[in-house]
């Protein structure tokens, strides 16, 4: 293991104690065959979580009203410990001694394996409200899939830890959406516009490609347009309710789980990975 | 701490006083609690409102200078901490919020008068953050410093002020633990990262040192807020205090205070140290600090890019109560 990340011995402890929780054995995490792809797809997971938290942490202190500002500060918080996660596993997977924070830190863009919907600028509060939503409902019907079939219990594992956090998600994303929909003609107006922006983004969610394919086939992951269903189901619900109108499907921009990023993902990134860059092999 | 200059009452005499005002006073010396729907002298509920008031307001504002290195933070563990902490303390604002509430100003009225410049917060929160190391100082020293003011506080008078302090005083006394933490780190680091930390202490011992007020001579409001327990002690005790326990902190750092001045003082076994620029500290109180325009106007621009939010929130509720009642109208 290289010096980026020298651990205290506290640190060392709550890692270890982290690692005794989990006893779990799992004969994917050691399937020299799936390595490649399993890897691949726990990047999706957790640059998913790390990407979304970063934007949302972009928020902090600056909401529209204090209850918000926590509200806020607390899914970013969630989706960091979700990367903590996924992220660890994806180390232990590549066996190459990389553990999450290297992961995080020291990968460019194009390593990175994140829906582009979720590197999209924050906008204003109703389009970041709507993007949460809108991975929200994809992140809670593939959790729930990952708990009820996943093969690798390390996979079902973190995903029951997960999914707790991002049920509050899904609810407190759907309850806003709702309510600024469905109140003043600005609010309308405004959730509106963030839907047609952002739909464009969401079909990302549901394609599926090579390499979910062989984990498909192990029994590990769903295939994407598998939860396509479901997704739907949640999103018109709460559109129907909101009063805001589903644009028909058209073009999707896809690229972001192959690591073909939008501009916006390098900044975030040079902002994020800033210490860990410019003072290699420093313990923080 | 977070709460400077607040302007209190003249001190009465027993004999200026009311029956009313006597009895009261007499609640408060016996250390009775006052809660909100009980009699206090006007001037108790108007010195309160500021003073919790301008510490609400040092919390929220108090979430920039860390927010800026949310995005920035070093590791996904130090990332996830100071987002729990700058969440504390917008917490920490509810609370108080809500504490003088039951003083009868709402939310929005304290809001209006921080936005128009009328209400202060804390002077400390408009010096930058400028290097990772910031991040520890800043637990370290800034809520090493508010918590001083803030333990004794746990005991005022005022119910609900009270036990807003008693919970965040244990949320305080962890981030300093943190702060210092992330202090070790650094001064036990790289040379550079050492180099930050001095470079962080050299940056915040005085405007810390500031956070306590002016010195007692020149202190005009303390002694009637004394007398209702609004507050505990003076300025100078608590800055004293303040320094007799940062030194051997700094010291196990292998960290120098900025001051030529500092020496132990065995006779009165405390520190000697040299006084703040207090000219500096007027400045930055009238809006002449290194970030006062980027810390309120960030506020501002906040609360006014939020404005459609709240009033799509409000639409929807009346909506809503407007279709409750059309049903039971309707049953």
């Amino acid at each position: 293991m290289s010096a980026v990340v020298d651990l205290s011995s506290a640190e060392r402890e709550v890692r270890d104690k982290a690692a005794m929780a989990s006893p779990v054995s799992d004969r994917f995490v050691t399937d020299a065959a799936l390595k490649p792809a399993f890897f691949d797809w726990l990047c999706r997971m957790g640059d998913n979580a790390l990407v979304l938290g970063h934007r949302t942490s972009e928020w902090c202190g600056h909401g529209p009203v204090l209850e918000e500002d926590i509200a806020l500060a607390n899914t970013a918080l969630d989706l960091i410990g979700h990367t903590q996660l996924w992220l660890g596993l994806a180390g232990e997977v590549e066996g190459r001694g990389r553990d999450a924070d290297q992961l995080a830190y020291l990968r460019d863009a194009a390593q990175f394996r994140n829906l582009l919907l979720v590197e999209l600028p924050n906008g204003d509060m109703g389009v970041t409200l709507m993007r949460e939503f809108l991975f929200d409902a994809w992140h809670h019907a593939c959790l729930s899939w990952l708990i009820a079939h996943s093969q690798s219990p390390r996979v079902a594992e973190i995903a029951a830890k997960a999914i707790k956090e991002v049920t509050y998600h899904l609810e407190r994303a759907s309850d806003l959406v709702v309510r600024l929909g469905d109140g003043s003609g600005e609010s309308h107006a405004r959730m509106q516009a963030a839907v047609d922006l952002l739909w464009p983004y969401t079909g990302e969610m549901f394609k599926s490609d090579a390499i979910e394919a062989e984990l498909v086939k192990a029994g590990i992951v769903p295939a994407s347009e598998t939860l396509r269903e479901t997704w739907e189901r949640t999103v018109s619900e709460i559109f129907e309710e909101a009063t805001l109108d589903m644009p028909e499907d058209g073009y999707s921009h896809l690229g972001g789980k192959q690591g073909r990023h939008t501009e916006h993902l390098g900044f975030i990134l040079a902002e994020m990975q800033f210490l860990q860059r410019a003072y290699p092999g420093a313990s923080w | 701490m977070y709460a400077q200059l607040i302007k209190s009452e003249g001190m009465k005499s027993r004999e200026e006083m009311s029956q009313e005002e006597i009895a009261f006073q007499e609640r408060v010396d016996r250390g009775e609690k006052i809660e909100p729907k009980e009699w206090m002298p006007e001037g108790y509920r108007k010195t309160l409102i500021r003073q919790i008031g301008q510490h609400a307001h040092s919390e929220i504002v108090g979430q920039l200078p860390e927010g800026n290195w949310i995005t920035r933070a070093p590791t996904l563990e130090r990332k996830a901490i100071l987002l729990a902490k700058v969440q504390d303390e917008a917490g920490h604002g509810l609370y108080l919020y809500s504490a003088a509430e039951t003083l009868g100003v709402s939310r929005d009225e304290l809001l209006e008068k921080l936005h128009s410049g009328e209400m202060k917060y804390s002077s400390i929160f408009n010096y930058p953050t400028l290097n990772w190391a910031d991040m520890g100082a800043v637990g370290w020293l800034v809520d090493g410093a508010a918590i001083m003011n803030q333990v004794p506080l746990q005991r005022t008078s005022y119910g609900p002020y009270s036990r807003a302090m008693i919970r965040i005083c244990k949320e305080e006394s962890f981030h300093q633990r943190q702060g210092y933490a992330v202090m070790m780190k650094m001064a036990f680091g790289t040379p550079e990262q050492k180099e930050m930390a001095q470079d962080a202490l050299n940056r915040f011992w005085f405007p810390a040192l500031m956070m306590f007020g002016p010195s007692d001579k020149d202190s005009v409001h303390s002694a009637q807020s004394m007398a209702w327990k609004i507050k505990i002690n003076t300025n100078d005790e608590l800055r004293q205090k303040f320094v007799n326990e940062t030194v051997p902190q700094a010291e196990y750092l292998g960290l120098t205070i900025p001051d030529e001045n500092l020496v132990w003082n065995e006779e009165k076994q405390g520190y000697d140290f040299s006084e703040p620029d207090w000219s500096e500290f007027f400045e930055v109180i009238k809006g002449n600090g290194p970030c006062n325009r980027e810390r309120l106007g960030a506020r501002v621009k906040a609360w006014t890019d939020g404005a459609w939010f709240r009033d799509g929130l409000s639409a929807y509720a009346e909506k809503a109560a407007a279709r409750r009642a059309a049903i039971v109208a309707a049953e």
